[in-house]
């Protein structure tokens, strides 16, 4: 199939980008997007030209590492899935295709489409842990959790922290990534002993990375591809509120 | 109390911690939106009724400065707030999207802080209307608008005001934007204090459009009756 594609381009971060069009030719229906993007840079670099840098690793949906925003939609918009598992048969022959970096200005552009998403390592920094050494996988029914605690916990851990929730919010807000990390060590017995502690260090990490503030409109929820619901932004807020009350009487 | 106030300062700095400050004077506004709608359908049981409650409001006398004042705490504290949140968000995405999509966000979510300012626009032109200004002679010493106990024939000044098309479809058009505030405001007031899970999501959604029906159509009843020369 063949396309046009309007691309980001930009130096590094401080330089100013602009959309740069190109042609994209005898495109494979099957190919992935970041494989339809590498046949369009190994034909820039035959003909001499800087190819277009983008994120990509595992390319099977679970590194968090594939962006991009696909006609204003992060990860192409359908929800459920990483670029790295949308494939050309979602567009149409002739179709015009604009390709931008995730946009935050937590997010600094590295080069073109790749952006620098450490702010989100900051953030488990602020306490997305246990500082418990846990050693080896323990024995399963040691600790007993409820089924439905389990699953939550464990629908929340699917977070791959690809920043797609960041991306899609109409306020650059991070909450739902904030919120699929706390949702899932405050939910299991093995971080309850932190779980105020790990709240109010998260959010005040989240803060001083720069994202906006939740506006409860789920742009995220509708794009993330591990589809965390929105409801454990409900839960981040509760655990918050408690743990601010608790710190500011018992301090 | 330094450690209290301390405490306070960090709640307001934080993103959750001005959500939540907006949510909770937006529940104090809510309860006056609910006294205020119950107060003006009094008229629907006549003058008598409208006239003897709003007698009974200024009876109160210096009194009724303390619900007046907090109202504009209140004000003050949500429109501060939401200022202050809006600016943050602005600067967190300095370079918009060339093609911007939106997938799930309603409309109403999208214009809240123009829906907000609107409404606050109203306000002011409300109480001018009603309360300080005399656009429709009501502050006249002739004694028009007044009983014949001195107090203010309150249900009289409706009828008229709202016998002046224009300002009735003003009225109507601040009550729209209402609306459109409150069906994502009430929603989102359970999300960010905490209450929302899966199960009751569709029910607080629900509670949040039929509120804002009710608030609406309540207020919106009066005008229309008075142009429909239901109230005389």
């Amino acid at each position: 199939m063949n396309l046009t594609l309007k691309v980001w381009r930009q130096k590094n971060r401080n330089a100013p980008g602009h959309l740069a069009e190109y042609q994209a030719r005898d495109i494979p229906v099957d190919a992935s997007f970041l494989e339809m993007l590498d046949i369009v840079n190994e034909r820039l670099i035959e003909s001499g030209d800087d190819p277009i840098a983008f994120d990509h690793d595992c390319r099977e949906g679970i590194c968090g590492m594939c962006s991009l925003t696909i006609n204003g939609k992060p990860h192409g918009g359908k929800g459920g899935v990483t670029t790295c598992q949308l494939h050309m048969r979602e567009f149409q022959e002739g179709q015009t295709i604009v390709i931008e970096p995730f946009r935050a200005s937590a997010f600094p552009v590295v080069k073109d489409l790749a952006v620098n998403r450490s702010a989100f390592d900051r953030i488990i920094q602020g306490g997305g842990f246990i500082s418990v050494r846990t050693g080896s996988a323990p024995e399963a029914n040691g600790t007993p959790i409820a089924k439905d605690v389990a699953d939550r916990a464990f629908a929340a851990a699917a977070c791959i922290g690809c920043g797609a929730c960041v991306a899609a919010c109409k306020n650059a807000s991070a909450m739902l990534f904030v919120a699929a990390k706390v949702t899932h060590l405050n939910s299991v017995p093995q971080g309850q002993p932190e779980r105020d502690r790990r709240v109010l260090g998260m959010v005040r990490a989240m803060d001083a990375a720069g994202f906006g503030n939740c506006t409860n409109q789920y742009e995220c929820a509708a794009v993330c591809p591990k589809e965390i619901p929105a409801d454990a932004i409900a839960r981040l807020n509760r655990d918050y509120g408690t743990a601010a009350i608790k710190e500011a009487l018992v301090g | 109390m330094k450690a209290l106030y301390l405490a306070v300062i960090r709640f307001y700095a934080s993103s959750i911690g001005k959500k939540m400050i907006v949510a909770l004077s937006a529940l104090g506004l809510l309860a006056f939106l609910l006294g205020h709608l119950a107060g003006n359908l009094l008229i629907f049981s006549g003058p008598d009724a409208l006239n003897a409650y709003a007698a009974k409001l200024h009876g109160l006398g210096v009194f009724l400065w303390v619900p007046r004042l907090g109202l504009l705490g209140l004000v003050g504290v949500h429109i501060m707030a939401t200022l202050h949140l809006a600016a943050q968000n602005r600067a967190a995405r300095p370079q918009e999207y060339v093609a911007d999509a939106t997938l799930r966000a309603t409309r109403s979510s999208r214009m809240m802080v123009l829906s907000g300012l609107t409404i606050l626009a109203f306000i002011i032109y409300h109480l001018l209307h009603f309360t300080v200004g005399n656009l429709h002679g009501f502050h006249d010493d002739n004694g028009a608008y007044r009983l014949a106990d001195g107090s203010m024939n309150v249900y009289k000044m409706m009828v008229v005001a709202f016998g002046v098309w224009f300002n009735s479809l003003f009225y109507l058009v601040a009550l729209t934007l209402l609306g459109s505030h409150l069906s994502h405001g009430v929603s989102s007031l359970f999300q960010t204090l905490g209450f929302t899970t899966p199960r009751t999501r569709p029910l607080y959604t629900l509670v949040g459009r039929l509120f804002a029906v009710a608030i609406c159509g309540g207020f919106a009843s009066i005008p229309v009756a008075v142009l429909a020369g239901f109230l005389k």
